[in-house]
């Protein structure tokens, strides 16, 4: 264990950010996906390409953008092009090896939901919608999925399926001919969630430090699978914990401008 | 070259189909703004990430029907005008037409290819198609494959903002530049405003250049993308965004807000002095 405590948002944000292998594509979506796709290539991964949705490729941000094309994107990527040409050309055209997502509502085959809670038309919340996601999960090689884990967010039905995971399990994404495998990992604040190689259905695969298995399993809105041979995940290093603090400040110090 | 208040008054009708594009860079608030102050109804409004300028439009009455792909006030949270018009018909009702940032652009590559539809690989197992009947399926007569297809989007008018045009009015872009070329070519009249004219252009080769026979009238305003950015002019005002929610969440908050720096001024320049005033006394 390292000396300086961490909280559960930076485990998650590490853990997330190792999933990431040097060097791949990586179609990235804004908040929790692009701390950890951004801290990745501050660490392990100097040479992830970075790609979001407002057309930056290879973006290298000093500071984590609000907006997903905020200006530090654009000035730092190795070439900016147009919405089309970013969805049907990189995308669609089969370039991007991992998308990374994030989610207000996810399901046991890891299908997400970004567009309401309750009923589509008299919402209890509405969330902004599709953006790129049903597409980021159609066509990227594989798919990471980052959010926090609890009965709201973890649910046995989603309100609305906004992107397609491993829908009914087994076999069934299959029918729609994906060129991407879908979701291989949800990385949460509590542990690391993967699909069962034959049902899809995702099985808790390693547990952060400290945390308890019942405490996972109450935060989970359905009967929770737990691998039989359950791993804990590696606590944050100090070099991980300090790149992460770095790049939290920076972005503060940033966005704190006034009008 | 015109003003942009006469631009507006020549080129928006009430009921027109308007796009308003921009990809949080180079978003018209400018235009949106006169669109409010001139009081337009009926609008059909189109864009892929709707946000704090369509929330003033729709707050303020103009629209009837949205088509989008991301609603939202980025980094930030909801636009509380929206929900309102949508679920509670507050100041009139909102029809909406919701897509994925690949379905619109799809639609928009049509609009401007002046074909009827748009096809991708998209929407399979979503809810999306459940609930909007422009999304439907078609099998690719090559393949078989399942696709998706979705209707040209063909606006009377696209507003889009850029970063200078020459005397001649051909205009320059770059940054993140969206899908406001596809959304200028799709549609029938286009306006853009600039940050400044300039004598000579000066664009590379390949630039996002609109020659001026495509533009209806372009219009100069400074800063007429605030609080969004201008690459090379200006940053994103983030500290704006995040005060807009505190403003849009009330009904009463909001059309102070907008009586006091939107239609209580003449122009532009005015909303940005109203606005520094009312920081001023703070």
């Amino acid at each position: 264990m390292p000396d300086t405590p961490y909280t559960a948002d930076e485990m998650m944000t590490i853990a997330a950010a190792r999933m990431l292998r040097n060097g791949a594509v990586c179609f990235v979506g804004i908040g929790l996906p692009s701390a950890a796709a951004n801290l990745a290539r501050l660490t392990h991964a100097p040479e992830v390409v970075l790609i979001y949705e407002s057309g930056t490729i290879g973006s290298k941000p000093d500071v984590l953008p609000l907006s997903i094309g905020d200006g530090e994107l654009a000035e730092t990527a190795d070439a900016v092009v147009s919405s089309v040409e970013i969805f049907s050309y990189w995308l669609q055209g089969g370039r991007i090896d991992v998308g990374f997502l994030g989610a207000a509502q996810i399901d046991r085959f890891a299908n997400i939901n970004t567009t309401v809670i309750g009923d589509y038309k008299t919402p209890s919340t509405r969330l902004p919608g599709a953006g790129g996601a049903p597409e980021i999960a159609a066509s990227s090689g594989e798919v990471l999925i980052t959010l926090r884990q609890t009965r709201r967010a973890f649910v046995e039905k989603l309100d609305f399926v906004t992107s397609t995971g491993h829908l009914d399990g087994g076999n069934s994404r299959e029918q729609f001919h994906f060129p991407g495998k879908g979701p291989t990992a949800v990385i949460t604040d509590l542990g690391i969630l993967t699909p069962d190689p034959v049902t899809k259905e995702l099985t808790l695969t390693s547990i952060h430090p400290g945390v308890p298995l019942e405490k996972v399993i109450e935060a989970t809105g359905w009967p929770l699978k737990v691998a039989p041979e359950l791993r804990t995940t590696a606590p944050p290093t100090e070099n991980e914990l300090r790149v992460l603090r770095d790049l939290q400040a920076r972005t503060a110090r940033a966005h704190a401008d006034e009008l | 070259m015109l003003q942009l208040s006469e631009a507006i008054r020549q080129h928006v009708h009430d009921g027109d189909v308007v796009a308003l594009e921009g990809f949080t860079h180079l978003i018209p608030f400018a235009a949106g703004h006169e669109i409010i102050r001139q009081g337009k109804r009926g609008l059909t409004l189109i864009r892929m990430t709707p946000d704090v300028i369509y929330d003033q439009i729709i707050g303020s009455g103009c629209a009837k029907k949205l088509i989008f792909s991301w609603g939202g006030n980025p980094g930030v949270g909801s636009l509380h005008r929206l929900r309102d018009a949508v679920e509670k018909g507050w100041p009139q009702p909102l029809v909406i037409e919701e897509h994925s940032h690949a379905g619109m652009v799809t639609a928009y590559a049509a609009g401007a290819a002046h074909l009827p539809f748009g096809t991708l690989r998209g929407y399979l197992g979503t809810d999306l198609p459940k609930h909007n009947s422009n999304i439907r399926f078609i099998e690719c007569p090559f393949t078989g494959e399942r696709l998706a297809a979705v209707p040209a989007i063909r606006p009377d008018v696209t507003i889009v903002h850029a970063q200078k045009a020459d005397r001649r009015g051909n205009v320059l872009m770059w940054g993140v530049v969206g899908v406001q070329k596809e959304a200028i070519l799709a549609a029938k009249r286009a306006i853009v405003t600039v940050e400044e004219f300039v004598d000579r252009l000066e664009a590379p080769p390949n630039s996002v250049v609109l020659p001026s026979w495509i533009v209806s009238a372009v219009c100069q305003v400074k800063g007429g993308a605030f609080p969004s950015y201008a690459q090379g002019y200006y940053k994103r005002n983030n500290a704006f965004y995040k005060q807009w929610d505190k403003i849009a969440v009330d009904r009463d908050t909001f059309k102070s807000w907008i009586e006091r720096h939107v239609t209580g001024t003449k122009d532009f320049d005015g909303f940005r002095r109203s606005l520094n005033q009312e920081a001023e006394r703070a």
